[in-house]
């Protein structure tokens, strides 16, 4: 089934969301992947809060309150007038951010995480508790997905921890990616894994 | 002789690699497609890896956007400088990297930061080999981070896996091996695999199978016919693209083997994404093509 998501998300429209179901995404994202993911964490989130009330944090706030970060680390381009510009911009391996996301979810009330792959228990626990989903992008469509990136709105950080690591503000529209762990505690990855499990099992038995 | 500076065609050589996919590969990924349940997730994860190819090539962008480290095999003849060699690649990778062909990628362990032009301590990573032929080739792969992430290493006895060091071991750890990696190497994927040398020695062989073409098999009957029964048994697992569950898993199993000490019997297994960026260049009479 093919649901369409604006940003931001209802609960709702994320209840709705089962294992395997379609999506377009439309409106604006923030990439986000290791050391994005470890400075919110150290900044923002765990305590002793020393939260300094940044642009960045401020900015964070608001588009990820019922917002989505995607696992990405682009390839970018900058034009004449030095506007920024996706040129590849496919998911990367989430299960890095597994020790981290779940308190990101929580703390910004994220609706979606977009990466590939999959990520772990801790994760899927705080999509149930806090009305989140997975999305799994295609990996290595990148040049597909740059086509659904309209605009670069905003970046951070990228002087700082380099393009791949930045936060990139962008608008997408009609961005495709699959449900692979929903609201509801199912996870695709789990059941594949377990399945082939079972099969690599039989494979090697005596 | 005057060597020549091939600093532009060194561009052109990574230019091709990030953003026009080998046709072995696209054809693979083809069938693979019509292989796959109509409407399942696995298809269309396929379709939309095969209009990514298309158009990664139309516009030339990469075809992901992780273009990896550039490992650089050059084969030369007698009397050429591989110091200048490995200048003109330098040169050649920061001046892709500006133009968008590849992402900055290397990060110093130490600080964290990004070079910025793809300049790094072994980066891009350079295998110099004179050769008898009496013309230069250079064989480039863009091996991504995703699936390097899942690359495995075995010692074997292995007792969890049951795994003997004989080719029945080496067939368990190499299954083990393609199921941790689930769709994490971004399936479907090729597996390298090398039979012993010590663990340096072993990665770097089971990489160098990648640029193997799909459809060659080994010269030695026993590891052509491993790597046909790993093939087809790891599409068994049912991994599927992307990890969505499926019928294609691997596009294909490569194995070689290298010398090992009496005390060692390591299987190293490589894991290369479907997005296998391959490329070689050929100068000949001061001529340049690609391959």
């Amino acid at each position: 089934m093919l649901h369409k998501l604006t940003v931001p998300i209802s609960a709702e429209s994320i209840a709705a969301l089962q294992v395997g179901d379609q999506v377009q995404l439309s409106g604006i994202i923030v990439t986000a992947r290791d050391a994005a993911h470890k400075l919110m964490i150290e900044t923002f989130v765990r305590p002793p809060q020393v939260v300094e009330q940044t642009e960045l944090y401020a900015r964070l706030k608001e588009l990820l309150a019922g917002g989505v970060i995607y696992h990405c680390g682009p390839v970018v381009s900058q034009d004449d007038r030095g506007r920024w510009h996706f040129v590849a911009a496919g998911p990367t391996t989430s299960i890095r951010e597994e020790p981290y996301e779940a308190e990101v979810i929580e703390h910004f009330g994220m609706r979606a995480v977009i990466g590939k792959g999959g990520m772990g228990p801790k994760t899927l626990q705080a999509c149930q508790d806090h009305r989140a989903v997975y999305l799994h992008a295609i990996g290595g469509a990148a040049s597909l997905i740059a086509h659904s990136v309209k605009e670069v709105v905003d970046v951070y950080q990228k002087d700082e921890l380099g393009v791949p690591e930045a936060f990139w503000v962008i608008r997408v529209e009609d961005f495709p990616a699959v449900v692979t762990m929903d609201s509801h505690g199912r996870s695709l990855h789990a059941e594949v894994k377990e399945r082939s499990t079972e099969v690599l099992q039989t494979l090697i038995a005596h | 002789m005057q060597q020549p500076d091939l600093t532009d065609q060194f561009v052109e050589l990574i230019r091709l690699a990030s953003t026009d996919l080998q046709a072995d590969v696209e054809d693979s990924l083809r069938a693979a497609r019509d292989r796959e349940e109509e409407g399942s997730a696995a298809q269309g994860a396929l379709d939309t890896i095969l209009e990514n190819i298309r158009l990664a090539r139309q516009n030339s962008t990469p075809i992901c956007q992780d273009t990896g480290t550039p490992i650089f095999y050059i084969h030369y003849p007698a009397g050429w400088s591989t110091l200048k060699m490995r200048h003109q690649i330098r040169e050649a990778t920061a001046t892709a990297t500006a133009r968008s062909y590849l992402r900055p990628n290397a990060v110093d362990s130490l600080t964290g930061r990004n070079s910025g032009d793809n300049l790094g301590d072994d980066f891009p990573s350079f295998h110099f080999h004179e050769w008898e032929e009496p013309y230069l080739k250079v064989d480039l792969m863009l091996k991504g981070g995703g699936c390097e992430n899942v690359g495995a290493q075995y010692k074997l006895p292995n007792v969890t896996l049951q795994a003997g060091r004989d080719l029945e071991g080496v067939r368990r750890v190499v299954l083990d091996a393609v199921n941790q990696a689930q769709g994490l190497g971004c399936a479907p994927g090729i597996i390298g695999v090398a039979i012993g040398g010590d663990r340096g020695a072993g990665y770097t062989r089971s990489k160098e199978q990648f640029f193997r073409p799909l459809n060659d098999q080994s010269q030695v009957p026993e590891l052509a016919s491993l790597e046909e029964r790993l093939t087809q048994e790891a599409n068994q697992l049912g991994i599927g693209p992307m990890g969505f569950g499926g019928k294609t898993t691997v596009l294909g199993v490569k194995v070689d083997t290298l010398h090992r000490l009496p005390a060692s019997y390591f299987v190293s297994a490589s894991y290369m994404c479907w997005a296998d960026r391959r490329r070689t260049m050929i100068y000949r009479d001061g001529e340049v093509a690609f391959e």
